[in-house]
């Protein structure tokens, strides 16, 4: 009972908060809403009796994620709303509504449910995390040391992407961003 | 009772959003927010398969796009600062510098 009210609940919120992130024309919003959505979605995995899949989500998006988001944000100007010259609103939602079908149709083909066999079952009477870490320890030991390195590359990445001038703002200074657009037109 | 089919039209509903965002975004942070949520309607459908099939195959499979999200954020963030640098903006209008 409990599971249907919570299910019902967290789909409802979760599809209201993303949908603001979508069409919302302010930043801070946009990026609020996010973070809650994905408050919710780890409440589905809590439901899903994934345990420890719900705290990694809480740690790494709404905690890491968001807070790079919202570091990120601090160059970009926030407070005033985003201008976009949208393309047909007709369009994409024809376009949305096709592949929206499309997914539907591939969730109701008749797939061979019956036959799939579990590959790592989960055991009775073991919690989530210990299941968790016996599998991706054994069976998916190298996938998880490549997404380890991957990581590493993505932190140098992105360390030698946003720490090149980080002593000079780029948005309250408009001397430096008058050079910039007169480089700008120079290239040009 | 909350079934199977249950979680994946949810899931299914929040892609559509995601992807309707990615099709109709001008700006790229925006766009960033789009895909989050592309992947966070993907991490629902597998864990909800993962439970549903009694099977830790769904659960490994959306740690490691977490993993892959994590570094895309990293990157693309870094990315997005070194494009605003330069160009004073985020819009995809103003970034279009090929136009045959």
């Amino acid at each position: 009972m409990y599971e249907v009210i919570a299910f019902y609940l967290f789909s409802v919120l979760t599809i209201g908060l993303f949908l603001v992130t979508v069409m919302s024309k302010n930043v801070l919003y946009a990026m609020t809403s996010l973070a809650s959505g994905m408050v919710l979605i780890a409440g589905f995995f809590f439901i899903l009796g994934a345990d420890f899949l719900g705290v990694v989500q809480l740690i790494v998006y709404v905690g890491a994620v968001m807070a790079l988001y919202s570091f990120a944000m601090m160059f970009f100007d926030a407070t005033k709303d985003i201008k976009e010259k949208n393309t047909s609103a007709a369009l994409v939602f024809l376009l949305g509504g096709m592949s929206a079908l499309v997914l539907v149709l591939i969730f109701a083909a008749p797939i061979h449910s019956e036959t799939i066999q579990a590959l790592y079952p989960m055991h009775e009477g073991v919690g989530n995390a210990q299941d968790v870490g016996i599998v991706l320890f054994t069976k998916y030991l190298v996938p998880f040391e490549v997404a380890a390195v991957m990581l590493l590359v993505a932190m140098i990445a992105g360390i030698i992407l946003a720490g090149k001038k980080m002593d000079d703002s780029l948005t309250e200074d408009l001397d430096a961003d008058d050079e910039i657009y007169i480089q700008l037109k120079d290239e040009k | 009772m909350i079934g199977l089919s249950h979680y994946l039209i949810v899931s299914a509903i929040i892609f559509s959003i995601g992807l309707v965002g990615v099709l109709r975004r001008r700006n790229l942070l925006m766009l960033f927010f789009a895909t989050e949520v592309m992947l966070n309607a993907v991490n629902i459908a597998f864990a909800a398969i993962s439970h549903y099939y009694n099977d830790l195959t769904g659960q490994m499979f959306a740690f490691f796009i977490i993993a892959i999200a994590a570094s895309e954020v990293a990157v693309g963030l870094g990315l997005l600062i070194v494009l605003y640098k330069k160009y004073g903006s985020l819009d995809l209008d103003d970034l279009a510098n090929m136009k045959g």
